[in-house]
C-alpha cells in the first residue's frame, strides 16, 4: 500500500470560502427546519439570507483579487468569478425574501425550500467559478436538480407538477446534450479543462470535426438552459407553474449562472474559434429576440408573459456574445444580467403580491385598476415594466445600450437593427401592464401589504437598485468590464481573437 | 484467463442474454441480464481491467438495473404486449440494428491489435484503480466532492416531493381524507 501524496491537492482556501458557506449553510438550515413547522417557515428564510448575505461578503472580498486557478485548474477565482457569485447570491436571497411571507402563507415544506434554494445558488456559483468541464456540468446539475424540485413545489396545483415534470424532462434531455458535447471535446483536445481546450485549439493536430461537434452539441446545452429559440418550449409551462419566487429565480438565477459559464467557455476560451460559433449564434439570436417578444404580444398571463420576455432578454445578451470580436461586449453582457436581475425579481415580486393561498392572480386582467388600490405597488410595477421595455435612465435601457454598441462595434450592423425593433415591439405588451394598472377598472385586491414587510422589502431593494444602476451606470460598468477583463486574465490565449 | 474459466463465464454471458431476449415476464427479462453482466464484469476484471469490471457492476449491474425495475413498476408491465402488428416493423428494425452491431464489432475485432500489442502500449499500472483513486481526489478533488452534494441536493428534493404532507386547508374535508395516509399508494 503506497501512501498518498497529500501534495498532490492543489488545495485553497480562500476560492472556495463563499462555496462552503453555501454548501453548509444548506445542510444547516435543512437541520434546523427538523422542529418548524410549514406555516411559520419565515425564521428559516430569514436564516437563509443571512447565511446567504455573509457569503456575499466573503465574494465581495475576493472581487479584487487577482485572477488564479485553484485545485490543479478545476476552479477559477477573481473578479468574474466573484462578480457572477455576487449577483447568484443576490437573486437567492432576493427569492429568499420574497419568499418568506409566500412559502409561509401556501404552506410550502420550509426546510426543504430554503435548503433546495441555497443548493441551487450553490451550483450556480460552481458553474461561475469552473474553469473545467466537468465543474461546470456538476454545478449545473446541482442548480437544475433544486430547480427542478423547486418548480414541483405547490404538489397540489396540477400546474406546479406540470411545471416541473416538463422541465425535468426536458433538462434531463439538454444535459444528455451538453455531456455529449463535453465528451466530445475532451476527444478532440484531450483535456476537459479549460485553458489546456484553449491552447489545444492552436494544435494542428486537433480533429477539428470532433471538435466543432462537441462545441455545436454544447450550443444546445447551454441554449436549453438560457431558454434560447429554438430550445425555449419549456420556459413558458415551467415559468407559469412553478411558484412564483422560483419563477424569479429560474429567470434570474439560473440564466445569470448559464451565461457566466457560457460566456466564460465561448468568449473567454473559444476565441479562436470564433468565427465558426458567432455564426450560430447570430441566428439564434435573431430568432430567440423576435419569437420571443412576438409570443409576448399575445399573452393573458402575466408569468407567461414574463416568460417570453426573459426569452427575448436572452437573445439581447446572446446579441452581446455575438459581438465576441468587440472588447466591449463582455462587460456589457455582465452589466445587462445584472440590471436584468434587479428589475426582474422587483417584477416577480409584484406577481407574487397579487397571489394569496389558493387564489393565484396572475392573468392580465387582475391588474385592472392596481393603480387606484394599491398605488405603490402599481407604481413598482411600471417602474419594472418601463425598465424591462428599455426606458432611459432605468438599468434596462443602459443595458441595451451597451450591448447595442458592442453589436456596432462589432459591424453587426443587421443584428443590432433587428435588436432594436424587437425593443420597439416589447414596449407594446411592457406597457399593457401600465395600462391595465392605470387606465382599466375591475382586477383583484391583493393581500394587504401591510402584513408583508418583507415582500414591501424585496420591493424597495429591487426598485432601487433598477433606478440606481440606470442612473448612476459607470460604476457598475466598469466593475462588469473589469470583471470580464479579469476572466480573460486567466486565459493566456485569448488574443488570437478578443483584444483586451 | 484460464480458458476454462472464459468458456465457463462466455457460455453465462450468452445463455443468459438469450434468457434476457427471449422470457416474457421483464422482471425475469432483467434478472437475467444481471446475470450476463456480471458475467461480463468477471471477464474484465480476469483480464486484468479490475476498475471497468467493478464498474460495470456498480453502475450497471447495479443502478442501471435499478432503473430498470423502477420503469418497469412505474409502468406497470406485467404481462408482455407482443400481439400489436405495430411491433413487426418494430422488430424489423430492432433486426436491422442488431445487424449493424455485429457487423461493427468484426470490423473492431478484424482491426484490434493482438493481444500483446495492446498490453504494451498501457504504461504499467493504466487504468489501475490506485491511479484512478490518485486522480480522484487530487486533480478532481472538487468535482468528487460537489457530486456529493449533488446528491444530497437530489435526496432532497425527492423527499420534498414525495413525503406526504398534510393536506391543505382551504381543501373540503373529503379532499382531505383522500389524501390522508389510509390511501394505497399506486391505487
Amino acid at each position: 500500500m503506497t501512501q498518498f501524496n497529500w501534495s498532490l491537492i492543489n488545495f485553497a482556501w480562500l476560492p472556495i470560502l463563499p462555496l462552503i458557506v453555501v454548501a453548509v449553510g444548506a445542510m444547516g438550515v435543512l437541520l434546523a427546519g427538523v422542529q418548524v413547522d410549514d406555516e411559520d417557515s419565515g425564521a428559516l428564510g430569514i436564516l437563509t439570507i443571512a447565511l446567504l448575505v455573509f457569503a456575499a461578503v466573503l465574494s465581495l472580498l475576493l472581487f479584487g483579487g487577482r485572477p488564479s486557478v485553484a485545485f490543479s485548474g478545476a476552479l477559477a477565482a477573481g473578479g468574474y468569478t466573484a462578480y457572477f457569485d455576487l449577483l447568484v447570491l443576490f437573486a437567492a436571497a432576493m427569492t429568499a425574501l420574497m419568499s418568506v411571507e409566500y412559502a409561509a402563507d401556501q404552506g410550502l415544506a420550509g426546510a426543504e425550500y430554503y435548503a433546495l434554494l441555497m443548493f441551487a445558488a450553490l451550483g450556480m456559483m460552481l458553474m461561475a467559478a469552473g474553469d473545467d468541464l466537468i465543474v461546470i456540468f456538476l454545478g449545473l446539475e446541482t442548480m437544475s436538480i433544486a430547480i427542478y424540485a423547486l418548480a414541483g413545489f405547490m404538489r397540489h396545483d396540477p400546474r406546479s407538477n406540470e411545471a416541473a415534470l416538463k422541465y425535468f424532462l426536458l433538462g434531463a434531455f439538454s444535459t444528455g446534450f451538453l455531456l455529449y458535447g463535453i465528451a466530445f471535446i475532451y476527444g478532440a483536445t484531450g483535456s476537459i479543462k479549460l485553458e489546456p481546450i484553449e491552447a489545444a485549439l492552436s494544435r494542428p493536430a486537433t480533429d477539428n470535426a470532433l471538435l466543432l461537434a462537441g462545441v455545436g452539441l454544447l450550443l444546445i446545452g447551454f441554449g436549453f438552459k438560457i431558454a434560447a429559440v429554438p430550445f425555449h418550449m419549456w420556459a413558458p409551462d415551467a415559468y407559469e407553474g412553478a411558484p412564483t419566487p422560483v419563477t424569479a429565480f429560474m429567470a434570474v438565477g439560473v440564466k445569470a449562472a448559464a451565461f457566466a459559464a457560457f460566456v466564460r467557455i465561448f468568449m473567454v476560451h473559444l476565441g479562436p474559434l470564433g468565427p465558426q460559433w458567432t455564426m450560430v449564434l447570430w441566428v439564434m439570436a435573431g430568432l430567440t429576440m423576435t419569437v420571443g417578444n412576438l409570443a409576448a404580444l399575445v399573452q393573458t398571463n402575466i408569468k407567461r408573459m414574463l416568460a417570453y420576455s426573459a426569452i427575448a432578454h436572452a437573445g439581447y445578451i446572446l446579441v452581446g456574445m455575438t459581438a465576441a470580436a468587440a472588447p466591449r461586449a463582455g462587460g456589457a453582457i455582465l452589466y445587462y444580467l445584472l440590471g436584468y436581475a434587479f428589475t426582474n425579481l422587483g417584477a416577480f415580486t409584484v406577481v407574487v403580491a397579487l397571489e394569496r393561498r389558493g387564489a393565484i392572480h396572475d392573468n392580465l386582467a387582475d391588474y385592472r385598476g392596481l393603480a387606484a388600490r394599491h398605488p405603490f405597488l402599481a407604481a413598482a410595477m411600471a417602474l419594472f415594466m418601463l425598465s424591462l421595455a428599455g426606458v432611459p435612465p432605468l438599468a434596462g435601457f443602459f443595458g441595451k445600450f451597451y450591448i447595442f454598441s458592442a453589436a456596432l462595434d462589432a459591424h453587426l450592423l443587421w443584428l443590432t437593427i433587428i435588436a432594436v425593433i424587437n425593443s420597439v415591439i416589447s414596449a407594446y405588451y411592457y406597457l399593457s401592464v401600465l395600462i391595465a394598472m392605470y387606465v382599466r377598472e375591475g382586477g383583484v385586491e391583493p393581500a394587504a401589504l401591510r402584513t408583508r414587510p418583507a415582500l414591501i422589502a424585496t420591493l424597495v431593494i429591487a426598485a432601487a437598485g433598477t433606478v440606481a444602476i440606470g442612473l448612476f451606470p459607470q460604476p457598475y460598468i466598469t466593475s462588469a468590464a473589469g470583471a470580464f477583463v479579469s476572466a480573460l486574465g486567466n486565459a493566456p490565449h485569448h488574443h488570437v481573437v478578443l483584444s483586451r | 484467463m484460464p480458458l476454462g474459466v472464459f468458456i465457463f463465464l462466455a457460455a453465462l454471458a450468452v445463455t443468459s442474454a438469450l434468457g434476457t431476449v427471449l422470457q416474457r415476464n421483464p422482471v425475469h427479462c432483467l434478472l437475467a441480464l444481471v446475470v450476463t453482466l456480471l458475467a461480463i464484469a468477471v471477464m474484465f476484471i480476469g483480464l486484468g481491467a479490475v476498475t471497468v469490471g467493478f464498474l460495470q457492476v456498480i453502475v450497471y449491474a447495479g443502478a442501471i438495473m435499478v432503473l430498470f425495475l423502477f420503469v418497469i413498476w412505474l409502468l406497470n408491465l406485467q404481462a408482455e404486449l407482443r400481439t400489436s402488428p405495430g411491433y413487426l416493423a418494430l422488430k424489423a428494425l430492432a433486426g436491422l440494428l442488431c445487424a449493424a452491431l455485429v457487423a461493427e464489432l468484426f470490423t473492431l475485432l478484424w482491426h484490434a491489435p493482438t493481444a500483446g500489442g495492446a498490453q504494451a502500449a498501457a504504461p504499467p499500472g493504466y487504468g489501475s484503480i490506485e491511479k484512478i483513486a490518485t486522480m480522484l481526489f487530487s486533480d478532481y478533488l472538487i468535482s468528487f466532492e460537489v457530486t456529493s452534494v449533488l446528491l444530497l441536493a437530489a435526496i432532497v428534493g425527492a423527499m420534498a416531493l414525495a413525503r406526504r404532507a398534510p393536506a391543505p386547508q382551504h381543501a373540503s374535508p373529503q379532499a382531505a381524507a383522500a389524501d390522508g395516509p389510509a390511501r394505497p399508494e399506486g391505487a
